[in-house]
């Protein structure tokens, strides 16, 4: 199909206006004037609270991500193979992740209610704790594990998906080869599917470490950042700032610190997991 | 390979422990949902209840009349989103993997990039704007936004099947006398639709989902959706959260999702897989 470029390429753009617009609108526009609405950056450098949640932000990202590649690498592992029933597993291990973040988080508090809750007293019922009676929310670090648990729970499916559609990618007598060189399952894992997941787990982790990183939902509704601020994550800091004590200026100073750190973590991830010989 | 018996045991073990993990939560949540009240404050809790009821699913409607509101506004913002979406981004992907337009790489990848970062950077000027717009407490501000939030997702799925219907379908249908139109309307939509099927599904679990900017643009009790409804029924002290009729109102609200997942299992990964994983 060969037609000219010039005025015919232009009306085709018209196909592609109305989404091009409302995503400027909503997204283009709102980041030019964090820029211009941003003030107060000489508060950063002695804003305790501030390095207190980036230090929360990071410590619950660094967990949730970790966690969620080792069991969704073993659920991808588990599910690619055939067995009866495969396509019901699936949508099981799908539920957490497309249940809404929110409203799951009401149903944690109620695992995780330190009286009535069903966490404390299966583990008390299993000899790990001398008491089913485990103030969960109310001190910093079960509150912070409460925290990570959920999450894990409601992001490994994602983690798993991806990774599934890269195992799939995997040729198969690459296994078959490596069996018959004597190569058993564990020697095969590291030395064909770890090389060739990698891009895939690169790309996965830099999704899930972003996500994480901008968590909001799961804690607000699960803790509100407590006790004392000891799970208050950059974004339930920046809603504080600007919905509660109403200083829009260095509320969007933070917005673009959180910003700066996706970008430095994004950049830093990528760096350090491209393809060696490209 | 040959498994052994010890091993497929340890494996058929695995799937139900990954079984029973995904759905714990939700199945406790429906537990609680059909106890009594007092049982529900039982201990130690119960693992079955000795009188089950629904007595909680009625109970909600009643005590929380804004219970089915939520419901509603929820319904609408979902749905709009999807109707936005579906439209707007099939023109989109359609322009972008089929017309050839000039730059269109770049615009594609800017794209998906400010779609990677999370909605939490946006949300104070997006709200400064919709304020400025008169919208707040307005569905409209929740359906524009989700729609921009959630159109790279969709475009870039779209654009993912439609790279899989060969050119000369098209060619074809223009020699046959095809307007541009009514080649995208009679010939790449009908062909594409097992695709938009799986974007509007995704597209509606993501909008009904959402609840930051749902919790920021809506303060008005009877404009709220689902999730901040729910997350705002723990009443004024911490001491009477109404956990029957929270776990009730959890189960009517996950409900529709875990259908969707269960018809959709299939479309549902598809499309992620072909949405997250680029290039």
């Amino acid at each position: 199909m060969k037609r000219p470029a010039g005025a015919a390429g232009s009306i085709q753009w018209l196909y592609a206006a109305p989404a091009l617009l409302l995503m400027g609108l909503v997204s283009v526009v709102p980041i030019g004037q964090t820029f211009t609405m941003a003030g107060g950056f000489d508060r950063i450098g002695g804003d305790a609270t501030l390095w207190r949640v980036l230090r929360n932000t990071g410590f619950f990202t660094f967990w949730t991500v970790s966690l969620e590649l080792v069991l969704g690498l073993a659920i991808a592992m588990l599910l690619t193979r055939p067995f009866p029933g495969r396509g019901f597993v699936r949508a099981a291990v799908l539920i957490p992740w497309a249940l809404p973040t929110a409203i799951m988080a009401m149903a944690w508090r109620w695992i995780f209610n330190s009286e009535y809750g069903v966490m404390g007293d299966l583990l008390f019922k299993l000899h790990l704790v001398a008491s089913p009676n485990i103030p969960w929310l109310a001190a910093p670090g079960p509150a912070m594990f409460a925290c990570i648990f959920a999450d894990v729970w409601k992001t490994t499916p994602f983690m798993a998906i991806l990774l599934m559609s890269g195992l799939a990618a995997i040729p198969k007598d690459l296994y078959e080869a490596a069996g018959i060189d004597g190569a058993g399952p564990v020697k095969q894992f590291f030395i064909i599917t770890w090389p060739m997941l990698k891009p895939t787990i690169a790309l996965a982790v830099l999704f899930r470490a972003i996500q994480s990183f901008g968590v909001f939902d799961l804690i607000y509704v699960l803790t509100g950042g407590g006790p004392g601020g000891r799970t208050q994550t950059i974004a339930l800091y920046i809603y504080d700032i600007v919905f509660r004590y109403q200083e829009m200026a260095y509320g969007c100073a933070v917005t673009l610190v959180m910003a700066g750190c996706l970008c430095l973590f994004a950049g830093g991830l990528f760096l350090l997991l491209r393809p060696r010989s490209a | 390979m040959k498994a052994s018996r010890a091993g497929q045991a340890f494996f058929a073990l695995a799937i139900v422990m990954v079984a029973l993990w995904s759905l714990a939560p939700f199945l406790w949540q429906f537990i609680t949902s059909i106890k009594s009240p007092e049982e529900v404050i039982a201990v130690p809790p119960t693992y079955w209840p000795s009188k089950p009821s629904l007595s909680s699913y009625v109970q909600i409607f009643k005590t929380r009349p804004m219970f089915a509101t939520y419901i509603l506004n929820s319904l609408i913002v979902a749905l709009g989103t999807t109707a936005v979406c579906t439209v707007f981004g099939t023109l989109a992907a359609y322009a972008f993997s089929r017309l050839k337009l000039p730059g269109s790489g770049v615009v594609v990848n800017a794209i998906m990039v400010i779609a990677l970062f999370p909605a939490t950077l946006l949300v104070v000027p997006l709200k400064q704007l919709i304020m400025g717009a008169g919208l707040l407490n307005n569905p409209w501000a929740l359906i524009l936004s989700y729609s921009a939030l959630n159109l790279p997702f969709s475009i870039w799925v779209l654009m993912t099947f439609f790279k899989q219907i060969p050119m000369d379908i098209e060619e074809a249908a223009q020699v046959d006398g095809f307007t541009r139109w009514g080649l995208l309307w009679k010939i790449i939509f009908p062909l594409s639709a097992p695709a938009v099927a799986t974007t509007a599904i995704l597209i509606f679990i993501f909008s009904w989902n959402e609840f930051l900017l749902a919790l920021t643009f809506i303060s008005r009790d009877a404009a709220r959706t689902v999730p901040v409804g729910i997350a705002l029924l723990s009443g004024v002290t911490v001491y009477e959260v109404p956990w029957d009729q929270i776990s009730a109102a959890v189960v009517m609200t996950t409900l529709p999702v875990v259908a969707m997942v269960l018809l959709f299992q299939r479309r549902i990964i598809e499309g992620l897989t072909a949405g997250a994983v680029k290039g």
